[in-house]
């Protein structure tokens, strides 16, 4: 079931439960050696909307190159966690260092950071007045003033990558979801970003379409991106995952290697979420 | 699928169904009547209605325009009615002559071929601007919006050191004066309105609360008296000597007027674009003002379209309330000419109106025209997606 890639990421050890949901507790994974900073560290981040206190205590810590997996029920604040990343959503307490940089209310810092940190969204956010090729070379040419042949030669590379060189000329609007999905994270890819960010990528796609975007997913994975994913797409958790993040209410309830945390859930909340979600 | 096991547990397809055309009834002209003009009973009550309506007036406006219409003379006595011509329609000798009053005002005769290169110079920059296969759009854009705007303004006020003796606007009218106030209203309004609408929608308090209270100001307030405020409030507070031109007084004020409402129109379009694009340009590092204006405000802008035709044409016919404050606009001149003793007869007046009533049109419905085409064009995408990307 699980491929040979799988014996090959032994540097995954780092197994966390939470017991008392109160309580704090730091996540140290046990391999941190680091003489490279992580990619993201987030420190006792808290976060409300209005009175309601979607993020409480959140405490993770993204090594390079480490691939993600965030789950948990709807609403139980893992796309708030991850949109807080890239600042699209403000944290009212703790501290979130992204490479290092800690984001603050600093508008010029949050730009240098949403450069560094590509975003794929459940509804591709794709700017429907231009073409894909436009799509793709729009922050290159306007925020990092790459040439626009050379932004446009990136983008056909990426766009090969992701296996849609044909569309280059079209509107995002006749492209299928998949392909739509595609490009969006082509686009994301044309910024070389350090870290990719996944908001349930594959939600809002026909059945038949969440293969060729998962494939997309895999390759990207497998070249050593860092990524943090959140979906309910277990097999790809199973096969692409370094560690599961799992979350409700607004609380990490319990992250550990998707071996131990599909075979030997911990926590009871877990047990629960598996029992639903695995028919 | 539901079929009893015992004859067929499933089914295969085995041929293929090819696509066939649509039955006669759905298409060509009786289709197209059946779907449009009889498709209801209240859809035929009205057909009937509306022919009942077109037979009601437009006979007479064409006995009036054209049948009984008077086509040359040289003053009233041609346009009067008499023995052998008991109807007199309309009295074109009147408009004929009368027309260069009605296009230059009271600018002074050798000097017209000024006025004239000024339409000509506009018309180019419009079509340069607005043709679809225009090349070289950015140059259109520097040409119509710094070196045409300058050109005109020496062509028109004159330049005496070089041979274009000085006309003062107090001299200008009839078309030209309704072209520039509208072509400066136009002009204006669209970029102020933008700022103004993003302004109202900023996250700073300053900002936000100049914009909101320019804007509720301004559209609480009757044109009329924007127009009275500029001519006649300001000359009394102000010296004489800084007191600017007065329809350069009037321009600004229509110019203001005209943006205050196209902030609204602008701030709509805003709301129309969803969050998600806000977002997607802010993740990969747009910065704000390259989100507005490489992402936001070409979506939002095209949804408004409408709209903001909707408010030029407004516009266009409100500048005749310039006259309210003496300046001679195209409305105007018609009013001043129709009494003219020479031409006084019981048509004259009804003339001048439809004279009028057809340029006010002819403009009003080029506007429309093209508005619709440009929304056809750009909307190709959003239309394609709607009817393939459900999902």
């Amino acid at each position: 079931m699980k491929g040979p890639k799988a014996g090959e990421r032994k540097r995954i050890f780092g197994g966390f439960v939470r017991r008392g949901a109160g309580r704090a507790a730091r996540l140290e994974p046990a391999w941190s050696d680091s003489s490279a900073r992580p990619a993201v560290e987030m420190i006792g981040v808290h976060k409300w909307f209005g009175d309601f206190h979607v993020l409480r205590d959140i405490n993770l810590k993204v090594e390079r190159g480490e691939r993600i997996v965030i789950c948990g029920p709807s609403g139980s604040g893992k796309s708030t966690m991850i949109r807080c990343i890239n600042a699209l959503e403000e944290h009212q307490r703790g501290t979130i260092l992204v490479d290092g940089t800690q984001l603050t209310a600093d508008l010029r810092r949050i730009d240098e950071v949403r450069r560094d940190v590509g975003m794929v969204f459940q509804h591709f956010n794709l700017f429907p007045h231009l073409t894909v090729m436009e799509n793709l070379t729009l922050a290159p040419i306007w925020v990092r003033q790459t040439p626009k042949a050379e932004a446009e030669e990136m983008a056909m590379h990426f766009l090969r990558r992701v296996k849609i060189p044909e569309q280059a000329q079209k509107y995002p609007g006749q492209l299928s979801g998949g392909q739509q999905q595609r490009v969006a994270i082509a686009r994301a890819l044309c910024m070389s970003p350090k870290l990719m960010l996944f908001d349930e990528p594959t939600s809002a796609l026909d059945p038949e379409m969440v293969k060729e975007v998962l494939d997309t997913m895999v390759q990207l994975a497998e070249d050593g991106m860092t990524m943090l994913v959140v979906t309910h797409e277990m097999g790809f958790a199973r096969q692409v995952a370094d560690r599961v993040v799992f979350m409700d209410e607004g609380q990490i309830v319990e992250v550990n290697t998707p071996a131990d945390f599909f075979a030997n859930p911990q926590h009871e909340r877990t047990k629960l979420f598996l029992s639903q979600i695995l028919y | 699928m539901n079929t009893p096991p015992a004859t067929q547990a499933a089914y295969v397809r085995q041929t293929p169904v090819a696509q066939l055309p649509p039955p006669a009834s759905q298409s060509g002209i009786v289709g197209w009547l059946r779907a449009n003009v009889f498709s209801s009973v209240l859809n035929v009550v009205l057909t009937l209605l509306s022919l009942g309506l077109i037979a009601l007036v437009v006979p007479p406006l064409l006995d009036f325009m054209i049948i009984d219409a008077t086509w040359t003379g040289n003053d009233r006595e041609a346009c009067l009615a008499s023995a052998e011509r008991p109807v007199a329609g309309a009295c074109w000798p009147f408009i004929w002559e009368r027309l260069a009053y009605f296009t230059y005002g009271f600018y002074p005769v050798a000097q017209r071929w000024r006025v004239d290169v000024f339409f000509v110079l506009l018309a180019v920059g419009i079509v340069w601007l607005l043709a679809p296969r225009a090349k070289a759009r950015l140059w259109g854009a520097l040409y119509f919006f710094v070196v045409m705007p300058l050109l005109s303004y020496i062509l028109l006020l004159g330049w005496p050191r070089y041979g274009l003796p000085y006309v003062p606007t107090t001299l200008w009218g009839g078309m030209l004066v309704t072209v520039v106030v509208s072509a400066i209203g136009i002009v204006f309004s669209l970029p102020i309105g933008v700022v103004l609408a993003l302004g109202r929608r900023s996250k700073m308090p300053l900002v936000r609360l100049f914009s909101v209270i320019f804007i509720e100001f301004v559209r609480g307030v009757p044109l009329i008296t924007v127009l009275f405020m500029a001519s006649v409030m300001l000359p009394l507070f102000v010296p004489d000597a800084w007191t600017p031109d007065k329809l350069l007084r009037a321009l600004i004020g229509v110019a203001l007027f005209a943006s205050a409402y196209m902030a609204e129109v602008v701030r709509a379009g805003l709301q129309a674009v969803p969050r998600g694009q806000y977002e997607g340009a802010m993740a990969i590092g747009l910065s704000y003002r390259q989100m507005m204006a490489l992402v936001i405000l070409p979506q939002a802008l095209r949804t408004t379209i409408p709209n903001i035709v909707n408010s030029y044409i407004a516009l266009f016919k409100d500048t005749t309330l310039v006259f309210i404050v003496g300046i001679f606009d195209f409305l105007r001149t018609i009013e001043a000419a129709r009494v003219d003793p020479k031409w006084a007869t019981p048509v004259t007046s009804t003339t001048g109106y439809v004279f009028a009533g057809m340029v006010y049109f002819f403009f009003c419905y080029l506007m429309s025209r093209y508005a619709h085409d440009m929304e056809r064009r750009l909307a190709t995408d959003h239309r394609r997606r709607r009817k393939r990307g459900r999902r």
